[in-house]
């Protein structure tokens, strides 16, 4: 990757490292969640819902600005973080986390639709041939489901990749740190002559979006056909 | 093994309240859609939580809200045949096969898998998966993986309802022999008078939520009183030995000292089979007939006349031992004078018989 300079391929990357960690760490949440919203009833779902959907529709600002008041140094939950040793601010732990909230409506409905499609009859059919609940889970529901947690994975992975707004608000743009690859495109288009850093960025996106989409395609279109048992 | 079952549960329109046993083979919970089947089945699964009642095989509680007792149904010990095979769609068919053996207790008595698979003919089909197999192979491979999860008690819901009658006939034997190799008791919910007819041993006809009658299946079939499906479906099940096989394709039975005469049936001399007899093939005359083209005269004593709504009446008849059914016309009851005690003589064609009435035996 000649083409790219030093501080375009730390942008590239960092974003890679923030996006795949964001897609992680969010993922038992996320299965977690997307189980409870289709088959739980519980008090506060709807609360639950509103909460985990709010990413989506808030402006990006206004969720990084949130995120600077909570987790910021001298924010209630991450001043208390910051005596344990966990600093999310101007950190890429914090674009991480900026990453994994907007994209975590992204990853739940995915899952939510998976388990929604997923035969109860099945789980039924599962526990009278033995089955306690844990195993049922495992060996049905689960690998039921797989089309859905890939694919919420994968959509998640490429919205951390994008994600600028609540970032830049959240730790700012420091190259090494906190610049992502939106962050440093941005950048680019801010100083003369930045032009051609910038376009190359935009190659890099455009391959990397086309082929997480390729990907997520690929793998539910195969898993898919598994699970409908052909 | 005996499964007992009393149970109560209250549902907007239909209130349950239903007490029966389930001895060791093919007990049929036979009613209408909407008698409660399903429920009771289901309560007997552990998918559904009574209001109050005891279930029990032997001595080994699955349910008692007098205690405080609900074994979830993965501790139940199942083998439970549903009406759409619900296999899953995810593992092959060994793997399905196989599934219920994981959560067996380690001493428990299986099956061995491949004398399953041979019993079912399903050794083809090992490697596929349940989405490339046919409507009646699929309930084949959740027969083998309800037997395979050493099951102490076997439920079956409706297993034929969702086949055409080929696929019917194609499952019918898989039952038979079932019923006939197993000692643990099968509950089987069923509203086709003809799979009764093949497959019970006893009889439990629910309606609108109560048990109506139960008991063994020759006598429950039988009784005029019981037609939960209508007079049209009602008919009388009897053993018969094959005695010989006639040169012009009929075959002669014995049952109860009574010569009997059918169509060839595929079984050898000296077999045992079980014949159903529907109550509408059946004609009663007060004389012994002459010059009548009806092969089949039995000499027999009305036990009980049953006057319908209709125009029709049912008659129970003693024939050597084996209860039949006559459904004539409550005219033609008067015009003989039908009494209860009566010695009458019962017609039947011998080409009434179709082949899907006559099974193996038990």
């Amino acid at each position: 990757m000649d083409w790219l300079g030093p501080e375009e391929w730390q942008a590239v990357a960092l974003s890679l490292k923030v996006s795949f960690w964001a897609m992680l760490a969010s993922l038992p949440l996320g299965i977690l969640a997307g189980f409870a919203l289709a088959r739980w009833t519980f008090p506060g779902k709807q609360l639950l819902n509103i909460l985990v959907h709010l990413p989506l529709v808030l402006p990006p600002v206004v969720t990084g600005y949130l995120l600077l008041l909570t987790f910021g140094t001298t924010g209630p939950i991450g001043g208390a973080l910051q005596k344990i040793g966990i600093v999310f601010a101007f950190n890429w732990t914090g674009a991480a986390l900026a990453a994994a909230i907007m994209a975590f409506p992204l990853m739940v409905r995915a899952i939510w639709l998976s388990v929604e499609a997923v035969d109860p009859k099945l789980e039924q059919a599962s526990a009278t041939l033995g089955a306690p609940r844990a195993w049922v889970f495992a060996t049905v529901t689960l690998p039921l489901i797989l089309p859905g947690i890939l694919a919420g994975a994968v959509l998640a992975f490429a919205k951390a990749m994008g994600e600028f707004g609540a970032t830049i608000t959240f730790v700012s743009n420091i190259p090494g740190q906190t610049q992502t690859l939106p962050s440093a495109i941005y950048a680019f288009l801010q100083v003369p002559g930045g032009e051609a850093s910038a376009l190359r960025l935009v190659a890099v996106s455009i391959v990397i979006a086309t082929g997480a989409l390729l990907l997520s395609e690929w793998l539910s279109r195969r898993i898919a056909a598994r699970v409908r048992g052909a | 093994m005996t499964l007992s079952v009393s149970l109560t549960q209250a549902f907007p329109g239909l209130s349950l309240d239903v007490a029966f046993d389930a001895p060791p083979g093919l007990t049929v919970l036979f009613g209408r859609s909407g008698a409660g089947k399903t429920t009771v089945i289901n309560a007997v699964a552990g998918l559904l939580r009574p209001d109050a009642g005891r279930i029990a095989v032997d001595d080994r509680t699955l349910c008692d809200t007098s205690r405080n007792i609900f074994l979830p149904p993965h501790r139940r010990r199942l083998g439970y045949i549903f009406q759409e095979a619900r296999l899953f769609p995810h593992l092959t068919v060994r793997q399905n096969l196989a599934y219920g053996r994981w959560f067996a207790p380690r001493d428990a008595k299986t099956e061995d898998l491949s004398r399953v698979v041979d019993m079912l003919g399903i050794g083809d089909l090992l490697s596929r998966r349940p989405g490339a197999l046919s409507g009646g192979e699929r309930q084949r491979v959740a027969i083998g993986r309800a037997l395979l999860a050493a099951p102490q008690l076997i439920l079956a819901d409706e297993p034929l309802a969702s086949l055409d009658e080929p696929r019917k006939a194609e499952i019918l034997p898989y039952f038979e022999r079932l019923r006939d190799e197993t000692t643990i008791p099968i509950l089987y919910v069923s509203h086709s008078a003809a799979e009764v007819a093949r497959l019970a041993t006893t009889v439990v006809v629910l309606e609108n939520g109560r048990v109506a009658r139960q008991g063994p299946a020759p006598e429950v079939l039988s009784d005029p009183a019981v037609t939960p499906l209508g007079v049209r479906e009602a008919g009388a099940v009897l053993t018969a030995r094959v005695v010989r096989h006639h040169p012009d394709d009929l075959t002669e039975l014995e049952t109860g000292g009574l010569p009997l005469l059918l169509p060839r049936l595929a079984q050898a001399e000296g077999t045992t089979v079980r014949i159903r007899i529907a109550a509408q093939d059946v004609m009663l005359a007060t004389e012994r007939p002459r010059n009548i083209s009806a092969l089949n005269i039995l000499p027999a004593t009305i036990r009980e006349i049953r006057l319908g709504g209709g125009p029709g009446a049912l008659v129970q008849l003693d024939a050597g031992g084996n209860l039949l059914l006559a459904r004539i016309t409550r005219r033609s009851a008067d015009t003989l004078a039908l009494q209860p005690g009566q010695q009458v003589y019962a017609l039947l064609k011998a080409m009434s018989v179709s082949k899907e009435s006559i099974a193996d035996p038990k």
